[in-house]
């Protein structure tokens, strides 16, 4: 029952903080918020898991806060729009900087984690 | 209103994934991030589908569209979770799982957002001819 609440209470804290994001980050030639939130949140995971946290405080921080963070659908959809508006150069640029770069992200925040 | 709404869904939305991943965790335990690929996979199918239907055109308040899409949907799926379950495979030396998992995640998830688009924009189209 406890781990639900820490789910839920980083799962708000999570979607609210990258709700601001798209607020503050104007849409470029690329979906920047989306792709800014999605490395973030896949360094500081890395980190998080890096640290070996674990319990309630990683259901919170990492299932919770940077499962909701970052996302998944919204990425898709944003690239389904750019397909359909025909935008081939961004609809490339902005998968390989999503995966490659969530990847290297991700190593590199369990890299300085485990430090 | 919108930031009280966006935090609803977003509560239940992480609700939602944790309880996926861990009812997949207890049917199948095979190593394989099954509950992360069920909730992105059906996280873009319907908001592809919900951005099509609803969202593009207006069709629901803005603070339940921003609570359902934003909120809800969005945390549901995640990528900084698939981001490190990839890594790990790849420094057990799973490369196979990893690849055989970031094309059904990436290839899936699109095919799967542009197909609910598609339905969603459908009904439209009829009614615009």
């Amino acid at each position: 029952m406890n781990g639900l609440v820490m789910v839920a209470l980083g799962g708000m804290a999570g979607a609210l903080s990258r709700f601001g994001v798209q607020k503050i980050m104007p849409q470029t030639f690329l979906p920047a918020a989306t792709l800014s939130v999605n490395l973030l949140g896949s360094f500081l995971l890395g980190w998080i898991v890096g640290q070996g946290i674990h319990g309630n405080l990683y259901l919170f921080a990492a299932t919770g806060y940077m499962g909701a963070f970052t996302t998944f659908s919204t990425l898709n959809v944003d690239l389904v729009k750019l397909i359909n508006n025909k935008q081939s150069k961004p609809v490339v640029v902005y998968v390989i900087s999503t995966y490659i770069g969530g990847l290297i992200c991700a190593a590199a925040g369990l890299f300085l984690g485990k430090i | 209103m919108v930031y009280l709404g966006v935090g609803l869904g977003g509560m239940l939305g992480s609700l939602l994934r944790y309880l996926v991943s861990l009812s997949t965790n207890n049917i199948l335990n095979i190593g394989f991030p099954m509950g992360t690929l069920i909730a992105n996979l059906a996280g873009s199918l319907f908001l592809g589908w919900f951005t099509a239907r609803i969202v593009e055109r207006s069709k629901l308040n803005p603070v339940l569209m921003a609570t359902i899409g934003t909120g809800l949907t969005g945390s549901f799926t995640t990528f900084s979770t698939f981001s490190l379950e990839t890594l790990l495979m790849i420094e057990k030396g799973s490369i196979g799982l990893a690849v055989f998992y970031v094309l059904l995640s990436a290839v899936g998830g699109l095919l799967l957002a542009a197909a609910g688009y598609k339905l969603g924009a459908e009904p439209g189209r009829e009614a615009g001819k």
